[in-house]
């Protein structure tokens, strides 16, 4: 699996890696790593695409930008950007999940709390989730070697974008 | 609890009437299966609230499992197994295993096997044992399985399967609702080619070497990794058939089988199911429901407790809430008939007809009842036809790269 744009980040635990990635986040500021993609802007896709060590490729669309990110694992991430910046869709693809907290970001927390949340009924059993909060909408579905799953804001589409094209 | 009755005359016929189809009129006219219930190659399941105190499991089929010790006959059957066609390995919980020690597998530095498998809703956790596991009177013999526990070593940070994730392990009794998964689905490995050496530029979130050190990443040989057990049976390895009869609503429990091989014994031949191919990537076929196209992304999966599918949204069914015990169930105000297409990625294409009822007022009606005809909820980008399209069928599962008849494997067939 080769690497672009986010190959700079990628040597994580090499001593070069974080001397590079340790000046980079001097230029970034704050941004790299503490805000990903959803929520979040172009430095977050950014930081995203580097901790997937994947590749991306951008395609822009009506009214937002798609940044579709294939994964060293083989997971598709596609992350929705809204033209005033801020990613408000995310979905992927493949056989393993993404990791949770670097693609909700600063909705990770909510998302934890609802997932725990769902534990208390007698009833059981394994099922596709779908957790519907103020702000966040996020589903996991799939099987075994290919799980998919979308997590949006569901006031941030934009104008005349129904869920439904969140693929 | 007529319901319930009524399927255990059904019960009672597809056993006392076996090879007669047995269409009595308790039935709905999607059943006209014969539940085939001996021969070597048959496994009793049972829809039934499971085997967890405190849990009513909402359709889940269970069945048991001997394990023994390798070459030996010191065993263990184990039972409240679930039997899910949506994956592949047999994951047992730890605390399940009191009878018999089990050897853990080694990697080649010597060091104890654990892996991390995400599911959908949780993950599970624990490490590699070898053991031949006897189904009815087949037995898989050095089978790699997982051994379900969150005690130490655990997962590294930054792994699905450590405890800040976000999703909850399905480790324990209370957590998996089960004492373990009996996958049986298309796949012969858990994970396949991604975690075997040079298929992935670094091993993936999957497969762990435990030195006391702590936790690595690692691949693992397809052989090593955790074997779907029909795979290593010695004959009857092709694939399954799960068999279940039609359940009219609610029923309390129902009885079905397991008939392991497809076309190998006059029990198990695929007769004049209809076969639809599936992605031999990804597992899947293709569904669409009403005019939107689920290419590629839709499944057959006993080990899914409904159907679900995205709300249609004209008209939109209402989701139950979330503080109803039905989260994530639809709840309509009255039962929706509604209609696919599914079509075989190559071949096969056809229509099913299924209901949707409230789960909210099914569970609160029906307390102590395991089998829900007419259970649905939603689901994001995809559309899984689970155990409720199993009532009245005979669902074949056949194991990708395996020889079968009727079609290129892996395909289900109907």
């Amino acid at each position: 699996m080769s690497n672009s744009g986010g190959s700079l980040f990628k040597s994580r635990g090499l001593r070069n890696g974080l001397i590079v990635a340790g000046s980079l986040l001097g230029v970034l500021g704050t941004a790299f790593p503490a805000c990903a993609a959803l929520g979040g802007d172009t430095v977050s896709i950014l930081a995203d695409q580097s901790a997937m060590q994947g590749t991306r490729r951008t395609t822009p669309a009506n009214s937002y930008t798609l940044h579709e990110i294939q994964a060293a694992n083989g997971t598709v991430v596609r992350e929705y950007q809204s033209s005033d910046g801020n990613v408000f869709a995310v979905t992927w693809h493949g056989q393993f999940r993404p990791d949770m907290q670097q693609v909700l970001g600063s909705y990770f927390d909510q998302y934890v709390q609802a997932m725990q949340a769902r534990g208390s009924s007698t009833r059981r059993g394994r099922a596709p989730v779908t957790i519907q909060q103020p702000g966040l909408t996020v589903q996991l579905g799939g099987h075994m070697r290919a799980l998919v799953g979308r997590a949006y804001e569901p006031g941030k589409l934009p104008q005349g974008m129904r869920t439904e094209d969140i693929q | 609890m007529k319901t319930s009755k009524i399927l255990l005359v059904s019960a009672a016929c597809a056993a006392s009437c076996f090879s007669i189809a047995c269409g009595g009129g308790s039935k709905s006219s999607t059943d006209q299966t014969t539940i085939t219930t001996t021969g070597s190659n048959v496994l009793s399941i049972q829809v039934n609230p499971g085997s967890v105190q405190g849990l009513t499991y909402a359709n889940g089929a269970f069945a048991s499992a001997t394990v023994c010790v390798p070459g030996t006959s010191t065993c263990q059957t184990i039972g409240g197994l679930l039997v899910d066609t949506g994956s592949y390995g047999l994951r047992i919980l730890s605390s399940a295993i009191t009878k018999v020690s089990l050897p853990q597998q080694k990697n080649s530095s010597g060091d104890p096997v654990y892996e991390c498998v995400q599911f959908i809703d949780s993950y599970t956790w624990g490490p590699v044992e070898t053991a031949d596991v006897q189904l009815s009177g087949e037995t898989a013999s050095s089978l790699p399985i997982q051994v379900l526990s969150d005690s130490s070593p655990m997962a590294p940070s930054g792994s699905a399967c450590s405890p800040n994730s976000g999703l909850p392990s399905a480790d324990t009794p209370q957590s998996l609702g089960a004492q373990g998964i009996l996958g049986v689905g298309e796949f012969p490995q858990d994970c396949g080619g991604a975690c075997a050496p040079g298929g992935s530029a670094t091993p993936p979130d999957a497969y762990y070497s435990c030195p006391s050190s702590g936790c690595t990443a690692s691949f693992e040989n397809l052989a090593s990794q955790v074997q779907n057990p029909v795979t290593l049976f010695p004959k009857d390895n092709n694939g399954v058939i799960v068999e279940l009869p039609a359940v009219s609503s609610v029923a309390e429990t129902v009885n079905g089988s397991l008939v392991f091989g497809i076309g190998t014994e006059t029990n198990n031949e695929l007769g004049s199911a209809t076969v639809y191919t599936a992605d031999p990537n990804t597992g899947n076929f293709t569904t669409t429901f009403q005019s939107t196209t689920y290419s590629d992304e839709a499944f057959i999966d006993s080990g899914s407790n409904g159907y679900f599918f995205p709300d249609p949204a004209n008209p939109s069914i209402p989701v139950c809430s979330a503080t109803s015990g039905a989260g994530g169930f639809y709840c309509p105000p009255s039962t929706s008939n509604l209609s696919a297409a599914v079509k075989g990625i190559t071949a096969g294409s056809g229509t099913v007809n299924f209901s949707v009822g409230n789960a909210e007022t099914l569970f609160n009606d029906n307390p102590n009842d395991a089998a829900f005809a007419d259970l649905g909820g939603t689901a994001s980008v995809d559309f899984d036809w689970g155990l409720p399209f199993f009532y009245g069928r005979n669902v074949y599962t056949s194991i990708a790269g395996a020889t079968a008849p009727g079609g290129t494997t892996p395909y289900w067939a109907y």
